[in-house]
């Protein structure tokens, strides 16, 4: 093989960071302390996953040792690659080093790439930096790189420029960069973040199936605890730019003795468990790194802080097995009275909503949706545009929402379940077929009826700094709602103030701009102003995803609240399964603008008939070590096929492993046929011409 | 503990504040975006300067006259082209003529226009650019293609060929000409603001909320734009004060005997280094508005926008 370094044996050491610090000194604000003492040892062949929060530090020590940070920041402590120290070397010395025995796979798989050059002139470069090769061997050298990550056609799709390539397939190149000089150690900054679930376990199998091939130590720096579960042999976890927490995998998810780590775990909806109970949130947001609180970092969110967590910062000391290790003065006592999560965080209760207790069918209807179509012409030309295609965004979607209930809306970037999201709250005729509101259908509403429609049913975004004008104070925010639908002057700040409080911030906030609030808090505000009206129905557009593990539990946990102390029904639309299962009643599984099941949230997820709602599932990881191990992923071929031309018959037949598995004549209705949703359990519809239940989380 | 699970209360409490916030004001009297606004504004010293320093100059443009031992008609045929004494402060023209008088005369007229023509023309950008770009279609591609006709259109052209007609009319009218002119290239960058604003989800939340499309422009998309607005209306006075006097030097706009800074620097600059105070004193003045007015737009901004942190 080219460029081969020759294999270190697996076991061996290959990095040992000693107490990495990385400070950036500030001019007229306090210095900010990124990382405070890191200490780890990888060996070749192991994954190590160092899991935290944003602003925990992971990403700033992982570009410390790759010598990435900028020239402000302070790095002291001890770097060693294979025994040589990488900290102070120079620049020149360190672009040695840098690619050939420790390369990097980023989050952002299209920032990564040069749009410029084709893929294969840019793996060939990585490989053409550190060896002195011919152009044609280095090319030769790339199609084999790009085959091995698992790109089809390899030869021809070199010649692509990367904004030919999908998500997915640009993180296939990237690592195919990374593993093109057989490195010892590749650091993975969250390569799957930004990707799909179906994507994200592909991409996990080839950095598997990289590691295979390299030999190397991969640190795996994540903010998913279910995505290092399956992959890690050791878990390090940081909080405020310190490790509180490192052992092997099944030593912190199964005996995790930091409230921390504890709270993490407790706070992650699991898409494998039916749960009802609420989940467990950790109070309040990660300190400042300009500003920590003294003693241990953790103890203004700690539930067990005792005087001593305010005075002084425990260090990282062994407790239980060997190689485990926790910074808490408190571990001891953990260990001795083997506390989980559920001891030591209070579990709030939430009551189950009195709609809920009605059979469903005797329930009104919130929202009906029958057939919605949306279709949205492909124009080319400059000067006089001329349509070339249809884009389906949605074709053909129908559901319903009975009071009291939630309804999540799933499936990959791209499927149209944005678009759905958005025809409804248009509150106009769509293109075709019809949505009905409250027993009002939108097609024959007047602008004055739609208007006042519009008190009922009420939106909160993904994104809660976007959501909310950054000009206005969260108080001018909250009374918007009430000023367009005339409430009385005298109420409109009473109003407000209730609000704040219903969500769980201070009416004393009122008069902040939405900066000067925390992710979580941003989103409350958002909650807050869906509310104002008393609407009946709550579109939710990822609410949470945009928020940090910790803060998602609390957001979570308020929405359900609300929606049983105010009967609400909710329209969830999400990517993330294991929340939909936590906080839907019944789900819909969207591809490629159709509905391909529909049913009972515990009756889908229990037994999926789809294919696709199969594959979905088994892609999602799961926290925890064992089970995840033992899991048998059904991954899915390719990405998902554009809008503007779905495949005939079943569009989901390209990727279907079902149909892959058919022969011939049986395939026919797939090719041909497009399936309808069919009743397969009592509340349960799939539309696949082989529907089959599968238990597959 | 009202919300389960909720303990977020405290960073807002704690650290959220930026300095320089008000103090959390009490709950029974909260305090709106207005109000926030107008404390913001105020607390800018600088902009108290501009702000004090315009409103001088418009005392003396106006009250000036009634004390001033000349007027700016009269002319000291013992007194020409002499230095500034305690006679004629800022010194005598080629004619005799009071040079004081004549600054605040010419004062008096560019002052208005320069704050007139600014907005009008940033208003008319404003209202052009955001409504183009927020209800689209054929609106804003009639609205655009006018747009691009005034910019094609030379607009000294069109104000020499209609000055006449307005000759006999209040040079007021001039001051809507010279607007008229001046903000289509505002127009289209606000307008591309607003298409790319439209798309944010607060408007987006705002519209499913059911408010009126004039007022999310006015609530939400214009003082989103601000920052761009206010420096370009403080640009447009100085560009307006300057236009005015190549409009007056080809004899439209303000014909003698009146006078404006415009034409007094324009006269001037020839002997600016033999008589200077021809030239020094309409410069000087010149100056101090567009800086005065500067000093307000940059307060304004700040005020505006809860983000900009003065020092």
């Amino acid at each position: 093989m080219l460029g081969s370094t020759g294999r270190v044996p697996a076991g061996t050491p290959v990095l040992e960071v000693s107490d990495l610090q990385v400070t950036f000194p500030g001019r007229e604000t306090p210095d900010v302390r990124a990382v405070r003492g890191l200490s780890y040892t990888l060996a070749a062949g192991e994954v190590l996953g160092i899991v935290g929060e944003s602003g925990s530090g992971k990403s700033v020590s992982s570009l410390a040792v790759m010598g990435l940070l900028p020239g402000t920041a302070v790095t002291t402590g001890s770097v060693r690659l294979g025994g040589q120290e990488l900290l102070g070397l120079k620049d020149r010395e360190l672009a040695q080093v840098r690619g050939k025995r420790i390369s990097m796979v980023f989050q952002e798989p299209l920032s990564a790439l040069t749009p410029v050059y084709t893929v294969g002139d840019q793996v060939a470069e990585a490989v053409r930096v550190h060896n002195r090769v011919t152009r044609q061997a280095a090319s030769a050298r790339a199609v084999e790189l790009l085959d091995l990550v698992g790109i089809p056609y390899a030869a021809t799709r070199a010649k692509a420029f990367p904004h030919e390539f999908s998500g997915g397939m640009r993180q296939r190149v990237m690592i195919a960069m990374a593993i093109a000089n057989d490195p010892d150690v590749i650091i993975c900054d969250e390569p799957t973040t930004a990707l799909d679930v179906t994507i994200q376990a592909q991409i996990l199998e080839v950095l598997q199936a990289a590691q295979r091939e390299t030999g190397a130590g991969i640190l795996m720096i994540t903010h998913d605890l279910g995505v290092v579960a399956g992959l890690a042999d050791r878990v390090l976890v940081m909080y405020a730019g310190r490790p509180v927490e490192v052992g092997s995998v099944d030593d912190v998810y199964y005996r995790p003795r930091m409230p921390y780590t504890m709270g993490l775990l407790g706070s992650i909806p699991r898409v494998d468990e039916r749960g009802r109970s609420a989940l467990v949130p950790i109070e309040g947001t990660p300190p400042s790194l300009a500003a920590l609180p003294t003693g241990c970092p953790f103890h203004p969110r700690c539930p067990m802080a005792i005087d001593l967590c305010f005075t002084s910062e425990p260090a990282l000391e062994r407790v239980g097995g060997p190689s485990h290790a926790a910074a808490c003065h408190l571990s001891g006592v953990i260990d001795d009275q083997d506390l989980g999560p559920v001891d030591v965080y209070p579990v709030p209760e939430i009551p189950a909503a009195a709609a809920l207790r009605l059979p469903r069918p005797d329930r009104p209807h919130v929202l009906d949706v029958q057939g919605l179509v949306r279709h949205y012409p492909l124009l080319h030309g400059a000067v006089i545009k001329r349509q070339v295609g249809t884009v389906q965004a949605v074709d053909g979607v129908s559901f319903d929402i009975r009071e009291g209930e939630t309804l999540g809306l799933v499936g990959e970037s791209g499927c149209g379940k944005t678009t759905t999201l958005l025809e409804i709250l248009e509150l106009k005729a769509p293109q075709q077929g019809r949505v009905v509101v409250l027993g009002r259908d939108t097609s024959g509403l007047t602008g004055q009826q739609r208007t006042a429609l519009r008190r009922d049913v009420q939106v909160v975004f993904q994104d809660p700094m976007a959501s909310l004008d950054p000009r206005l104070p969260v108080g001018d925010i909250l009374a918007e709602p009430l000023r367009t639908h005339g409430t009385p002057k005298d109420q409109v700040w009473p109003r407000v103030h209730e609000l704040l409080r219903l969500v769980g911030l201070q009416p004393e906030h009122a008069s902040r701009y939405p900066q000067h609030f925390s992710g979580g808090q941003r989103q409350r505000v958002g909650i807050a102003r869906a509310l104002a009206l008393e609407p009946r129905l709550i579109v939710l557009d990822e609410p949470v995803s945009a928020l940090d593990v910790s803060i998602r539990a609390g957001v979570v946990n308020l929405l359900e609240e609300l929606k049983t102390r105010l009967s609400l029904s909710y329209l969830f639309v999400a990517h993330d399964l294991s929340v939909v299962r936590h906080i839907a009643d019944r789900v819909a599984v969207m591809y490629l603008g159709r509905i391909v099941e529909i049913g009972d949230v515990d009756q889908v997820y229990g037994a999926p008939a789809h294919p696709y709602t199969q594959a979905l599932l088994s892609a999602v990881p799961v926290p925890d070590p064992r089970k995840e191990r033992a899991r048998r992923r059904i991954l899915l071929q390719g990405d998902l096929p554009s809008p503007a031309d779905p495949p005939s018959g079943c569009r989901f037949h390209t990727r279907c492993p079902r149909f892959a598995a058919l022969d011939e004549n049986a395939r026919r209705p797939c090719l041909d046929l497009d399936p309808g949703l069919v009743p397969i359990a009592e509340d349960q519809q799939a539309a696949c011409h082989y529907a089959e239940p599968l238990r597959v989380v | 503990m009202s919300v389960p699970g909720d303990g977020l209360v405290e960073i807002v409490g704690t650290g959220g504040a930026l300095p320089g916030e008000p103090p959390p004001p009490d709950e029974t009297r909260a305090v709106s975006h207005g109000r926030l606004v107008l404390a913001r504004f105020t607390r800018h010293r600088l902009a108290m300067v501009g702000l004090a320093v315009l409103v001088l100059l418009f005392v003396v443009a106006f009250l000036g006259p009634y004390v001033a031992p000349w007027s700016y008609t009269k002319k000291d045929f013992t007194a020409f082209l002499q230095p500034p004494s305690s006679q004629h402060w800022f010194g005598t023209t080629q004619i005799g003529a009071d040079v004081f008088a004549l600054t605040l005369r010419g004062m008096q007229k560019s002052l208005i226009i320069g704050l007139l023509v600014a907005v009008i023309s940033t208003g008319l950008a404003a209202l052009v650019g955001t409504f183009a770009g927020y209800y689209g279609g054929w609106r804003d591609k009639v609205l655009m293609w006018g747009v691009d006709l005034l910019l094609v259109l030379p607009s000294f052209l069109i104000i020499a060929i209609l000055s006449p007609a307005f000759r006999s009319g209040s040079w007021l009218i001039f001051v809507f000409l010279l607007s008229a002119f001046l903000w289509m290239v505002t127009g289209r960058i606000v307008r591309g603001m607003t298409l790319s604003l439209r798309e944010r989800e607060y408007v987006l939340a705002a519209r499913y909320i059911g408010v009126p499309s004039h007022r999310i422009i006015l609530r939400h998309i214009l003082p989103n734009i601000s920052s761009l607005l206010i420096i370009d209306a403080t640009i447009n006075v100085s560009a307006a004060i300057i236009s005015e006097t190549s409009l007056s030097f080809f004899g439209f706009g303000i014909q003698p005997p009146d006078v404006s800074l415009g034409t007094l620097i324009a006269d001037g600059t020839s002997s600016a280094f033999t008589f200077a105070w021809l030239f020094l004193f309409p410069a000087g003045v010149l100056v101090l508005i567009v800086l005065a007015v500067n000093l307000v737009g940059d307060g304004l901004r700040d005020a505006l926008d809860p983000n900009s942190v003065h020092k």
